[in-house]
């Protein structure tokens, strides 16, 4: 809300700029510099000097780069640290975000992956010198093996789409050795948006499976779809609604009756991790999320990691390299795959990721299940609690994620957007809005176990009480929300003309630069 | 509002034919259904056009809607204006808002196209079915 | 456990008021025949001093106490301890994906200044927001190429790092494209007349690196012209992102793909690094990935927004530009930061001090008898050089006296039997570069 000053005009024109300083106004950095201004020293060197005109002639970049910032070390502080007040965080409080599991980043793990000998080290250097980092990976694949019950790994993926891709090709090369590689793969209508967009990369084609009244996989259609064309089926468990494809066996056998395999979408491990095992489900193929599940931080957006996970059939072409293990106990790195997909990434894999993956299933071993258990009993406790007072469209039991729909809501014109954006100002990041596609107007909840009852209770409250406000006093939620630092940001504007990066003065005016 | 006296498809384009010439657009109801429009994806000149096959794409924020061919024919003109403007289309579906103008294939095909009674119908339909 | 904020009291509160018995209830849904009646065999738990213990432990096991000239794509540079100051803050650290603008401002800034440097470093119209790393992105610079051209062949020189070609070819072997690798010449830059007989109006992209893989500058501008009157486009793959730093930006390149490892991110095994694309304005719809864009609010304050989300994969589906959905965000940010922090005048001094230390050990290891410099083209801070025998049995040798010595060429390169990758960045000491020449010369006397 904007302080209202008490003093005068005068007086509030002169402190304008103090009273808008350290957290309501920080320019960009370039707007900052001035020339000779410098953050960072180097060591003094040490060889004789370099001529750049001699050395690289035409080559050569004249002048340094234009634009480029020119602050002092504290602004640099200052700057980063300003901005960084203006986000929300896992460290503040709760993301109900649907399919994220934004759970507790444990510190532990930052700390592990920058170990000297760990964040030093480089993929080429001999294997012999690299024996801690191969056995880490080694350990992390025996995990990862062991939660998800199936028989074999990669841990080269950069994140879960990259993860879904490489899954997708495991299953093409499969079925090119065996003759055909088939043409479409099946994705039922409430799957995430990278299920299908990796499909096509994939070299596949997209058929959608509608879901039945239940939310479920409606076996009947499948049934009909599943024929010598279907590659496989990608199927994300518990579906997007947060429920249990309690059917997956016949799923399984469907598919394997004409050929076709069960690819599962790993990003709800969060209900199963402990409890039970995809492996033991038919499922031929997955991969996992460890930027959800594992607890590696989001970062804004990334970096992640998606290792798949899939049965031994399917181990000859894994992506190289392959991590072995040698008679005598040493790992190394086998780069002799004559049936590989080959690479989906330059090097090993996001190993500072994997470090951090491998430190947060340490710390709980086999007492993980009971995180399981700590985010289902948080998403039901959220469910029967706000049941009535917003619409359930889906009521088979839910598991880590509950999904409501805005439809008591839209009696009075407010829909999820307006419920979400509202969510804001009772210092929650808001749900996700409008997904899984099959609900309209969806409202989808994920606590995740890193939820304590007192702060599920303060969102409940803040649910009910926004749920009254759409009810009593619907602008109010419709213009939502009021106090952040900006408000409403004109996306329409943002997308027509689109500015996406910073110009300095001379060069608007038209000045090289 | 009343609907001009166009030619109607069910994926809500709508197209006016004069001769063996015509224009086709997106319809207020589609407009509306999009939002606010950011940016539209049009053929070239001279692309030859089939009836019920993607010509090009309208986009808003959230949103993108491909547009389908009324009928079949050849582009001789996309609307230039809405490069820089592609509001117009929100403010004027039916008219400035025009997307291309193509030479027919076979003009006694638009009969087989709903007319503006028949799409006001089909829109209300959808409305009730919604709410 | 720590991580779980619940007392047993508090969750025998919450089974009540859902009105379950017990936990188990709540997993019925999950079929008496999958529901594990053991726990996991993983090991721990483990305290937090037993955690870093066991790191520690495997920390010790790799390459403490050598000194490495290896390069190949991967950068040993002077990290800031500043840039993990502001990367650790929880507000950056543990945020998510900037979809609600309104409670992301700070990483949708640091994102929007992110783009401006890389297009500021590279002379580019516009960049995105990250890709993967530098191989993903240039095979997505390779896929945009395909989309705006409409055409199906590329041609990828063979100077561009080996697994970069790699990962190409798994993702062209689904989509239809057609990659031919181009020759180098005995200068060790691409075959320019190659080029030319091989492009036609089949062709997308040629793709290209600079510096590339053995430390050579290529030259554009012939290259740009043979591409453009083709009218197929000029992708420019960039591993050692520093190189900027003293270089040209590439502004003859349609489009480039860049590897920011070299900006404040660790070498750390391979990953998780930063991949860039920056390209022309004209081409930002055929872009991958996020986008920050500048905006107002309703009260006309400066904001920023991610946009032109219609490209991408939770609106698109399958007709999403990329399936990309994570990027790098805090290897990014990590990126931006440093560059903040070395500032005009440190990139430059940072670059200079890079071809001070690599002209400087060329010139000490061409003294070695036998050593021949690999080619003649001018580099930046890794060099070829070609040794009387094989590189392998030389570098096993040099490990005895803990010097992790040069890439091997022979295994990606099989005519360049006896080459060797030469990287030396700011953070060799003299005395290293000094020793390296003189256990080189003692390895090669060994003998065979």
């Amino acid at each position: 809300m904007p302080v209202r000053s008490v003093l005068s005009n005068e007086m509030s024109e002169k402190i304008k700029a103090a009273s808008r300083h350290t957290s309501r106004n920080e320019h960009l950095i370039f707007e900052k510099s001035s020339p000779g201004k410098r953050a960072f020293d180097l060591p003094p060197l040490d060889v004789p000097a370099a001529d750049p005109k001699r050395a690289l002639g035409e080559f050569h970049r004249g002048e340094g780069v234009q634009g480029f910032p020119e602050v002092s070390e504290i602004e640099v502080i200052r700057h980063f640290t300003r901005l960084s007040t203006w986000n929300y965080a896992i460290d503040l409080g709760m993301y109900p975000l649907g399919s994220c599991t934004m759970k507790y980043n444990p510190r532990v793990n930052e700390f592990v992956a920058r170990l000297a000998g760990l964040a030093t080290e480089h993929p080429y250097q001999p294997q012999e010198l690299s024996q801690g980092c191969l056995r880490i990976l080694s350990l992390l694949e025996k995990c990862l093996l062991e939660i998800t019950g199936m028989e074999a790994i990669t841990l080269q993926p950069a994140a879960g789409a990259q993860g879904e891709l490489t899954g997708l090709l495991l299953v093409r090369a499969f079925h090119q050795k065996n003759g055909n590689p088939r043409n479409k793969v099946l994705i039922p209508d409430s799957a995430h948006g990278t299920n299908p967009a990796t499909v096509v990369i994939a070299g596949y084609e997209v058929e959608n499976i509608k879901s039945n009244a239940e939310g479920q996989v409606d076996i009947g259609k499948l049934r009909e779809q599943v024929n010598e064309n279907v590659a496989a089926l990608m199927l994300t468990n518990p579906s997007t609604l947060g429920i249990f494809e309690q059917q997956i066996p016949e799923i399984a056998e469907i598919l394997h009756s004409k050929g076709a395999l069960l690819y599962m979408d790993g990003a709800n491990m969060n209900a199963l991790t402990g409890v039970t095992r995809p492996g033991r489900m038919g499922v031929d193929v997955m991969h996992l999320n460890l930027h959800k599940t594992f607890s590696t931080p989001h970062g804004g957006g990334g970096p992640g990691a998606g290792p798949v996970a899939i049965k031994k059939f399917l181990e000859p072409f894994l992506p190289v390299p392959v991590l072995v293990e040698r008679p005598a106990g040493t790992f190394a790195l086998d780069f002799h795959r004559k049936e590989s997909i080959g690479r989906v990434r330059a090097f090993g894999g996001n190993f500072g990721v994997l470090v951090r993956a491998l430190a947060y299933i340490l710390a709980y071993g086999p007492e993980v299940r009971q995180a399981t258990e700590d985010a289902v009993l948080n998403a039901n406790y959220i469910r029967k609690q706000l049941e009535g007072v917003f619409d359930l469209p889906y009521t088979r039991p839910s598991m880590h994620e509950v999904v409501f729909s805005d439809a008591i809501q839209k009696r009075h014109g407010v829909n999820t957007m307006d419920i979400a954006k509202r969510l804001i100002d009772y210092g929650f990041h808001p749900y996700t809005t409008a997904f899984p596609l099959i609900v309209p107007g969806a409202l989808m909840i994920e606590p995740t176990e890193s939820e304590s009852k007192e702060e599920c209770d303060y969102f409940i409250d803040a649910m009910k009480s926004i749920a009254e406000e759409a009810e009593k006093q619907p602008e109010l939620v419709k213009t939502a929300p009021h106090t952040t630092r900006v408000r409403r940001l004109d996306e329409v504007g943002a997308a027509r003309k689109p500015i996406l990066r910073w110009k300095s003065p001379e060069k608007v005016s038209g000045a090289t630069g | 509002m009343a609907y001009p006296q166009y030619r109607y498809t069910p994926q809500h384009e709508w197209i006016n034919a004069k001769g063996d010439t015509a224009t086709i657009g997106i319809t207020d109801y589609a407009q509306h259904e999009l939002g606010d429009v950011v940016f539209v994806e049009l053929p070239a000149v001279g692309a030859k056009l089939e009836k019920g096959k993607s010509l090009g794409s309208v986009e808003s924020v959230k949103a993108v809607s491909d547009i389908y061919a009324p009928t079949s024919g050849q582009v001789i003109e996309a609307n230039g204006e809405l490069q820089n403007q592609p509001e117009t289309i929100n403010s004027d579906p039916h008219g400035a808002g025009w997307l291309v103008k193509i030479k027919l294939a076979d003009p006694a095909d638009l009969h087989t196209l709903m007319d503006a009674a028949a799409y006001e119908a089909y829109i209300a339909e959808k409305k009730e079915a919604s709410a | 456990m720590r991580y779980l904020p619940k007392s047993p009291t508090e969750r025998e509160q919450m089974l009540a008021a859902i009105g379950a018995e017990s936990i188990d209830e709540l997993f019925a849904s999950v079929p008496e025949a999958y529901r594990l009646k053991e726990p996991l065999e993983l090991p721990g738990p483990l305290s937090e001093a037993e955690v870093i213990q066991y790191f520690q432990a495997r920390a010790s096991e790799n390459s403490a106490g050598y000194t490495s000239f290896l390069g190949a794509g991967i950068y040993a540079h002077l990290r800031s301890v500043v840039t993990d100051t502001i990367l650790q803050r929880g507000e950056f650290l543990t945020s998510y994906t900037p979809y609600q603008a309104e409670m992301a401002q700070g990483t949708l800034q640091a994102i929007f200044e992110f783009q401006t440097l890389m297009c500021q470093l590279t002379g580019q119209e516009v960049a995105n927001a990250s890709m993967y790393d530098g191989s993903t992105a240039t095979t997505e610079a390779v896929l945009m190429a395909e989309r705006v051209t409409g055409r199906q062949r590329v041609l990828v020189a063979r100077s561009v790092h080996p697994e970069y070609r790699d990962v190409l070819r798994t993702y062209a072997k689904n989509s239809g494209l057609h990659v031919e690798e181009v020759p180098f010449t005995p200068s060790g830059t691409v075959d320019l007349n190659a080029v030319k007989s091989l492009v036609n109006d089949d062709v997308c992209a040629v793709v290209v690196q600079s510096p590339n893989f053995f430390g050579a500058i290529e030259k554009l501008d012939g290259l740009a012209d043979i591409a453009r009157n083709a009218g197929a486009l000029l992708v420019v793959a960039i591993n050692e992102a520093l190189s900027l730093g003293l270089l040209k930006p590439p502004r003859e390149a349609d489009i480039v793909a860049m590897e920011g490892q070299s900006f404040g991110l660790a070498p750390s095994y391979g990953g998780p690094f930063v991949g860039v694309i920056a390209s022309r304005e004209k081409y930002v719809r055929q872009m991958p990935g996020r986008l920050a864009g500048q905006t107002t609010d309703q009260e006309g304050r400066r904001g920023f927004v991610l946009t032109l989300a219609t490209r991408e994969q939770h609106i698109r589906r399958e007709k999403a530009t990329s399936n990309i959905c994570t990027n790098q965000a805090l290897c990014a940010l990590a990126a931006t930061v440093h560059l903040s922090l070395l500032g005009k005048a440190g990139i430059r001094e940072m670059a200079a001090q890079n071809l001070a230390k690599a002209q400087f050990a060329l010139q000490e290891l061409e003294k070695v008898p036998g050593v021949k410099r690999g080619f003649s083209a001018p580099f930046f801070n890794e060099f070829v050089l070609e040794l009387p025998r094989s590189v392998k049995l030389v570098n096993a040798e040099l490990l005895k006296s803990k010097i992790i010595g040069p890439y091997v060429l022979g295994a990606a390169y099989p005519e360049l039997t006896k080459h060797a990758l030469v990287c030396v960045t700011e953070t060799i000491p003299r005395s290293e570069i000094e020793r390296f020449a003189t256990e080189l010369k003692m390895a090669l006397e060994v003998p065979v």
